[in-house]
């Protein structure tokens, strides 16, 4: 197969940084925090690089959905082996109301408009944890679609996924074009070094907005509240085993 | 120091000081830390050792890059996955 690949990647919250509610309560503190690829996103770039580096497919394409901001999680994907990215151009309210839905229905219109075989995404972003995207996306081209994968076979014009499910394993053969959801073990992405981020720099970066491509952002969803989780209560400290019994079946667990 | 080393040497120092951005003890902690080992060996005019320290730089490198990919794996195994019973 000598197709074309697209890969989805977003801009989130450092996963390492500690995450803190605005005293409002209408989101998460954003500004001045540090920002990286999705993890499970840098793993969706890495198996498209593995595909075209073991010459199944013949280009691979690095989409985000955001603000100015977002070109540099493109530059990241750029930097890790992408052939070009796609900067749609989202910022605003637009950007605020943006959800897995949206960002399908801009999925779906680039697939058609860059003919695009394979389409990779993270499974999740680890911020709003919706694992929607790929699904929906499938769902709009009515594309078949491998989710949770954890191995990935090209097989002439079929693809061989190994899925993550509850229980084990699960292997189907599906159709190209198709979508497909990367999961924690599917690879290990490789690190985009400095001498690789500046070779990418020559790389192209194509800026899109979402009305080029007919999609209506409108989200039917409205943020009501965001909230701490509870505190954890704390714990307590006792002497002896014994003392560490009678704790537990005071509170019943025993 | 020789002249063809002494790019090889300046590259190694800026890929390990991007590197060092993301340091669990911080980057001002690896910068310092960085500087001062390349500053021991800044006299090292022998093209054979300058090698073999640029050699121990890109084992050091892999060692971040090794550093960094297992602490998000575990850190996504955590929040993501049931422990095994």
């Amino acid at each position: 197969m000598s197709g074309r690949v697209l890969v989805g990647v977003k801009r989130v919250i450092d996963y390492a940084v500690k995450i803190r509610v605005k005293p409002d309560n209408t989101g998460v503190v954003t500004d001045g925090v540090k920002h990286s690829m999705n993890p499970f996103c840098e793993i969706a770039v890495e198996e498209a690089v593995k595909l075209k580096e073991k010459k199944l497919v013949k280009e691979v394409v690095a989409v985000s959905c955001g603000p100015q901001q977002s070109q540099e999680t493109i530059r990241t994907a750029l930097a890790m082996g992408a052939d070009r990215g796609i900067h749609v151009e989202v910022s605003g309210n637009d950007y605020e109301t943006l959800g897995p839905l949206q960002v399908s229905k801009i999925m779906a219109a680039l697939a058609k408009k860059e003919d695009a075989q394979i389409i990779i995404l993270g499974k999740q972003a680890i911020d709003d944890d919706c694992n929607q995207t790929g699904q929906m996306t499938a769902a709009l081209l009515d594309w078949p679609q491998g989710t949770f994968a954890s191995e990935v076979t090209l097989d002439g014009d079929k693809i061989k996924v190994v899925r993550e499910i509850d229980g084990g394993l699960e292997t189907i053969k599906i159709n190209t074009p198709a979508v497909l959801t990367a999961d924690l073990r599917l690879n290990t992405p490789r690190y985009a070094t400095l001498p690789n981020i500046m070779k990418a720099k020559k790389k192209k970066i194509a800026n899109v907005k979402p009305a080029d491509l007919g999609v209506n952002l409108t989200s039917k969803l409205e943020v009501l509240r965001v909230e701490d989780p509870p505190q954890r209560q704390a714990g307590m400290k006792v002497e002896t085993v014994e003392d560490l019994v009678g704790k537990l079946k005071e509170l019943g667990k025993v | 120091m020789a002249n063809p080393l002494k790019g090889q040497v300046i590259r190694l120092y800026k890929t390990l000081l991007y590197l060092g951005r993301e340091y669990p003890k911080g980057a001002a902690y690896f910068r310092e830390r960085l500087k001062h080992a390349f500053m021991k060996n800044k006299d090292e005019t022998d093209p054979e050792k300058i090698k073999q320290l640029v050699a121990r730089g890109d084992h050091v490198i892999k060692e971040l890059e090794a550093l960094y990919f297992l602490r998000k794996y575990r850190a996504m195994k955590k929040r993501y996955y049931d422990p095994e019973k």
